[in-house]
């Protein structure tokens, strides 16, 4: 079952776009592999001399729509470190274009609407070039077509399967981060095969879950299996026994996916429910993201299963380029931080502000960005996006990225629980997270 | 779904909703009956006394038991110390305006809500139980050999569940003793009856003001450390309880303890059972819907005494 990763660093898969942009697309590739053989030059150089070729000294602003405060805080607090982390990495190589990129972040408290008052705070008052960094669904699909109408280019980190579905807009790209759609399709011959073919699904009552809820009892169903009851929990739940004896009694998995303050006690509350006669759960590890799974009363996990974007624990096949992202954000190999082992990291999610920033880099440099005038441009590079190898600037693994849908396509990981961590089990191939294109964001005009 | 097993999973959820529920409920009802105040607040005190848990149980190392039983002890003084301050500060300034009260507990809230966040971060933070063991509940079947247990799949609950359970009605009979033995009670009622009666008596209606509003703010509190085992701290966690109270207090009279009493066990327990074999929206559906029959035709509420 166990399947290494060692192609993570090939590309194998066709890209699941063609078009005509060749030029601009292989500048892009260049820039992006060429970015790790520069750190070493470029982070010897003086400050002063480092931004030297810069047309502008102006700094290049990224706008970063942070969910600082309600039920997304710990996601923001750790996308925020990361993001912090990946900016001092650029500007210690040089920056972007030669100009130092500076973070201006905002909080939309995780609400949809304040969401939109920040994305209009960030490109009018701040006047920065881009906006960034929207995990929740619904501030996403809340904020985008404000985006949109204000003609900011506005990178999500979110997961949501809104961008390749065709319902944002043109400005809004999803090149950092695989979506829900893609992840639990890999994921649906894995559980059908090795786990059962009834299954119950828990998820947040929200756009998020009800993407889980879709796709993933479509996909099942393709692989001949059945989903026999969809149980929906609102995302600001506290107490959940009350929804468990839902599940039918021939239920053979349990597939859970939870958000919110409360997740904690959401897998300890089903863990009670069920005391010794659990059925196979397979869970993705947002129900357990920035918990440590050695918490009293998550003991009933072990031998479970979890979907992760990016395995917290340090793995025995450990990349270098995984050991280096984990030391510049400052994640032990626990997936905690390093000055406090309590404080649990968002490992399976964070790593896409990262990668999304370096594509940003990467995008503005094939482009020749100098300023919001060229913001049209920026988007057309990252659409000619295709193939990003695995690097430091990509260390979750190899990407595919699809310019028409604006959403990239990429590994994913299922762990195991073994002594209270969690064991790599299985790899899947990019080409198990494909689907036919819904969207040609490139046709709409800007 | 079988209906035995789950009929008695529901209660067992709804006793613990009620327990909670009523501690709560009782200290939002005794600063209404005996001060007028309608304390939007309440909830925030809720969260107050489940976060210093947090924070006092993280402060001991060894058996988790240790660091609850602090928390037991010291967090609900505190909040209600808290309570005070705001009571001397705040209320006691406006006179006790009743609607002036509102818009003052209102901006306590927000004040409180905020200073949790800036002090403690909007993460949720968990308080390990004293003693937490499940407990499989089994049921009796008619077979050919006979009558035998048998245990269905799911039904059980924690040791620590039922503690809550037990801790409510000790607590609750504790309040009904202070209100009905002591001179505390006998002042709190005199006031309650008539405020400026009792000042003629020399009842210091004042310090009585004070103290209600710090024991209605320690009793929150104390739901709050209570539940946090189960929940866990998190500075927006008054919101729901708070609503909830606010329906209690209303269906069982506003002022009134046993109505109290009676109205967290019904919103608590159909709470429960509606949850259990329908859904927890509907099961918060009903409930308000009950709240605006009770407010048509039993204005004062079950227990509440008519002009009050």
């Amino acid at each position: 079952m166990t399947k290494s990763n060692s192609d993570d660093t090939k590309i194998v898969e066709t890209p699941p776009i063609t078009d005509t942009m060749q030029p601009n697309r292989r500048q892009a590739i260049k820039t992006l592999a060429a970015t790790t053989t520069l750190a070493a030059v470029a982070s010897t150089t003086p400050l002063f001399g480092r931004y030297g070729q810069a047309q502008s000294a102006e700094p290049i602003k990224i706008g970063f729509q942070v969910h600082r405060t309600g039920i997304g805080a710990a996601y923001g607090r750790w996308y925020n470190r990361t993001t912090e982390a990946a900016v001092k990495k650029i500007n210690d190589e040089g920056g972007i274009n030669g100009r130092e990129v500076q973070i201006v972040a905002e909080d939309d408290g995780t609400d949809p609407k304040r969401g939109a008052e920040v994305v209009e705070k960030l490109a009018t008052q701040h006047g920065c070039d881009i906006a960034f960094g929207t995990l929740f669904s619904h501030v996403v699909i809340g904020s985008a077509p404000r985006a949109g109408e204000l003609k900011i280019p506005y990178f999500v980190v979110s997961e949501g399967h809104h961008v390749a579905s065709g319902m944002l807009n043109r400005y809004t790209l999803q090149p950092g981060i695989t979506d829900v759609k893609s992840q639990v399709q890999a994921m649906a011959p894995f559980v059908n095969s090795t786990l059962g073919k009834k299954v119950t699904m828990i998820y947040p009552d929200f756009a998020f879950g009800h993407d889980h809820r879709d796709y993933f009892s479509a996909a099942v169903e393709a692989q001949g299996g059945k989903v026999v009851a969809k149980i929906a929990i609102p995302p600001t739940e506290s107490s959940f026994t009350k929804y468990f004896p839902k599940i039918p009694r021939d239920t053979e998995v349990i597939y859970h996916v939870m958000v919110g303050p409360a997740v904690l006690t959401f897998v300890k509350e089903m863990g009670e429910f069920f005391g010794n006669s659990r059925p196979e759960i397979f869970g993705f590890i947002d129900s357990l993201e920035a918990v440590d799974l050695a918490s009293p009363g998550l003991e009933f996990l072990e031998g479970t299963y979890f979907w992760e974007g990016n395995p917290r624990y340090a793995q025995a096949n450990q990349s270098d380029y995984d050991k280096a992202y984990r030391a510049a954000v400052g994640v032990d190999n626990n997936g905690a931080s390093i000055s406090d082992s309590k404080d649990v990291s968002t490992y399976a999610h964070m790593f896409g502000c990262w990668e999304t920033l370096h594509i940003v880099k990467a995008g503005m440099e094939a482009s020749g960005y100098a300023g919001a005038d060229d913001r049209a441009k920026l988007i057309e590079a990252v659409e000619a996006m295709t193939s990003i190898p695995h690097s430091y600037a990509n260390p979750q693994g190899a990407k595919e990225f699809n310019g028409k849908t604006h959403q990239t396509f990429g590994h994913q990981y299922i762990t195991r629980v073994e002594n209270s961590k969690l064991v790599l089990a299985h790899t899947t191939s990019i080409a198990d997270t494909y689907y036919p294109d819904e969207v040609d964001y490139t046709t709409q005009s800007f | 779904m079988e209906l035995v097993p789950y009929l008695i999973l529901g209660l067992l959820e709804g006793l613990v909703t009620a327990a909670v529920l009523s501690l709560m409920a009782l200290g939002l009802s005794l600063v209404f009956g005996v001060m007028r105040v309608v304390n939007v607040a309440h909830g925030e005190f809720f969260m107050v006394g489940a976060v210093l848990a947090w924070q006092i149980a993280s402060l001991f190392e060894g058996h988790p038991a240790w660091g609850f039983l602090a928390a037991l002890l010291v967090a609900p003084p505190l909040t209600a110390c808290i309570a005070v301050a705001a009571n001397q500060l705040v209320l006691k300034r406006i006179e006790y305006d009743p609607e002036r009260t509102i818009v003052a507990t209102i901006g306590l809230l927000y004040i409180i809500q905020q200073v949790t966040l800036m002090t403690y971060g909007p993460d949720a933070r968990p308080v390990e139980a004293p003693f937490n063991q499940r407990l499989s509940i089994p049921l009796v079947e008619w077979t050919e050999r006979g009558l035998s247990l048998y245990w269905p799949w799911g039904l059980g609950t924690t040791t620590y569940k039922l503690a809550v359970i037990m801790a409510a009605v000790m607590l609750l009979t504790g309040i009904w003793m202070l209100m009905t033995r002591t001179r505390f009670g006998l002042l709190m009622r005199a006031t309650q009856l008539d405020r400026e009666t009792a000042q003629a008596f020399g009842i210091p209606v004042g310090r009585v003001y004070a103290a209600v509003f710090g024991l209605g703010a320690a009793l929150a509190a104390l739901a709050g450390v209570l539940i946090v085992p189960i929940q866990q701290a998190h500075y927006l966690m008054g919101h729901d309880p708070l609503l909830l109270s606010f329906i209690v207090v209303i269906i069982g009279g506003l002022g009134s303890l046993p109505g109290t009493i009676v109205a967290a066990l019904l919103i608590g327990i159909s709470d429960g059972m509606i949850s259990v074999f329908f859904s927890p929206t509907l099961a918060k559906i009903i409930a308000t819907l009950g709240v605006a029959f009770v407010l048509i035709f039993m204005p004062q509420g079950l227990f509440g005494k008519r002009g009050l």
